[in-house]
């Protein structure tokens, strides 16, 4: 049979985009936790701006959140997407081109990304921050791997669409009518634009962007994640595929209501409040169903967390996504959030989600491709992942417990009458009693970004091309 | 009729939906296929050691 046969009837994945995209997960994980220090240094050593501006933190902030969510974020879903896609439809990407167009599109985002946050140019819409000529350069990108995803779907060689691929196309679909409709807006040069809305219809629609990218970027897509490499790496199937089906349509149909819960007592309709209020609170069942359904994947084989600490980031990372998502809509009701908005609580929230959660499930995925598309049995050193494992949880757990810690008490101090109806604190004493929880954050944030390079030394090893270790047959193309 | 008819109308509809879909995930008769479906990360081995054999070195 010659070679061109054995191609044709026995057909290969696409690694080497998934290869690509899973390296600068890790590349971009370590730049963006490394800026995530750097400003929780700032907040506790104020000196550590430099008095410049490019260093500031009000320009550094939104360097950091993109450069987390689009940059690591990103390319873990990227990586990930085009791998379970490939492997659950049992095809090759629909065009390998397109896929390499999506890899160095969104590298170019992240490089434009971090050249003109510094330099302050600025949409200044929380998380979509970019300018207009960088949001077209997205939403072009963004078509391309539609595209990709959705014909490669088209071309399985599978009767079903696996639950994980479901979750993957429902964040693909979702974040492009979500940055396409709340980045609309009227360029006057080609650094500068305004918002085509205005007013409280601005802010209903930034947070209809802001909390859906939280629940389409940052939930759908890494459930996507949780239903294909949780029950990979536990070697057994999901525990039900049915709760599955149902999870999938009730939490899209639930999330994108959401929304309104940022604007508690702002100008936003009393109606619009309480209506994402109570959709958040509903929230609370899909969002716990599915981590139900990914922890009892491991019912008869817990005893696996003994020995693995790739299953034990992927399990732990569900602990997190359960605990945040049911502090999320407990925030969300109007009068806890009276005590909670504003301050370091909303914080330590997001951070349990982005650290315990979104960073934690993206790291376990992270350690099972790697071996895979380096074409070795295992990573290098296992006992390193487990050195890994403990660093991210004790920092996950320092830093979330440091501003539950300072946000109830600035809540707290916020609110606080004398009896003659005049503040008890002024704002600057909230700040001056923060400071010991600004120090835990940056100790625990710290020892998180450690972590990652222990990852970094760990990935260079094991991609690290050992002579011996190659097998004879292909002694010859690798030579080429 | 009005506007509002629509807005109770939509959430009856919303109801009958998710419910609907319950019914639909839960029947029995897609049990079998369900539970195959459900196999699918560990159907493609092959694919993926050809992959990694034919592949990943070569790049």
């Amino acid at each position: 049979m010659s070679e061109l046969n054995s191609a044709l009837e026995h057909p290969t994945y696409n690694y080497k985009v998934v290869r690509q995209f899973a390296v600068m997960t890790v590349v971009w994980g370590i730049v963006g936790m490394l800026v995530g220090v750097l400003i929780a240094a700032q907040l506790a050593w104020p000196a550590l701006n430099f008095d410049l501006p490019w260093t500031s933190f009000g320009r550094l902030r939104p360097l950091h959140t993109n450069a987390v969510i689009f940059a690591f974020g990103g390319s873990a879903l990227f990586a990930t997407s085009y791998y379970v896609v490939q492997r659950t439809c049992q095809t090759r990407l629909i065009s390998d081109k397109l896929a390499a167009f999506t890899f160095w599109g969104w590298q170019l985002v992240i490089v434009l990304a971090a050249i003109t946050l510094p330099l302050g140019l600025t949409s200044s819409k929380e998380y979509a921050e970019l300018e207009w000529p960088i949001d077209i350069l997205i939403a072009v990108v963004w078509v391309a791997y539609a595209i990709v995803f959705f014909g490669t779907v088209a071309k399985r060689n599978t009767s079903h669409i696996y639950v994980a691929n479901w979750f993957y196309g429902g964040f693909i679909l979702t974040v492009a009518v979500l940055h396409i409709l709340n980045s609309l807006a009227i360029p006057v040069s080609l650094t500068k634009s305004y918002s085509v809305y205005a007013g409280t219809v601005d802010a209903m629609m930034q947070w209809w962007y802001g909390h859906n990218a939280v629940g389409f970027f940052l939930t759908a897509g890494f459930l996507g994640m949780m239903y294909y490499f949780v029950p990979k790496q536990a070697e057994r199937p999901v525990y039900s595929y049915r709760l599955s089906i149902v999870h999938f349509w009730a939490l899209i149909a639930v999330y994108i209501w959401a929304g309104p819960h940022h604007l508690h007592y702002t100008a936003l309709p009393d109606w619009a409040q309480s209506l994402g209020m109570v959709m958040s609170i509903i929230l609370l069942a899909p969002s716990w169903g599915g981590m139900i359904n990914g922890m009892m994947t491991l019912s008869g084989a817990w005893h696996k967390l003994r020995t693995d600490p790739i299953l034990r980031f992927l399990v732990v990372s569900l602990s997190f996504y359960g605990m945040s998502t049911f502090e999320g809509p407990m925030m969300s009701i109007k009068t806890v959030n009276a005590l909670s908005h504003y301050t370091d609580w909303t914080i330590g929230h997001v951070h349990s989600g982005a650290l315990g959660w979104v960073a934690m499930i993206s790291i376990g995925a992270t350690y099972h491709l790697i071996p895979i598309l380096f074409g070795k049995e295992k990573m290098y050193s296992v006992e390193l992942i487990n050195v890994h494992f403990w660093m991210s949880t004790i920092g996950t757990v320092l830093y979330i417990a440091s501003m539950w810690v300072n946000g109830i008490m600035q809540g707290l101090m916020w609110r606080a009458y004398n009896q003659d109806g005049t503040l008890t604190y002024t704002f600057v004493e909230s700040v001056a009693a923060s400071h010991p929880g600004y120090l835990v954050r940056v100790i625990g944030g710290g020892i998180f970004f450690a972590g990652m390079l222990v990852m970094a030394y760990n990935l260079y090893m094991t991609a690290r091309r050992d002579a011996s270790e190659d097998q004879p047959a292909s002694a010859a193309a690798s030579a080429a | 009729m009005d506007i509002n008819d629509l807005r109770g109308l939509s959430t009856l509809f919303l109801m009958i939906s998710f419910i609907g879909l319950c019914f639909w995930a839960y029947s029995s008769k897609r049990r079998a296929s369900f539970d195959e479906a459900a196999q699918l990360p560990f159907a493609d081995e092959e694919q993926n050691q050809r992959t990694m054999r034919e592949e990943v070195r070569n790049d």
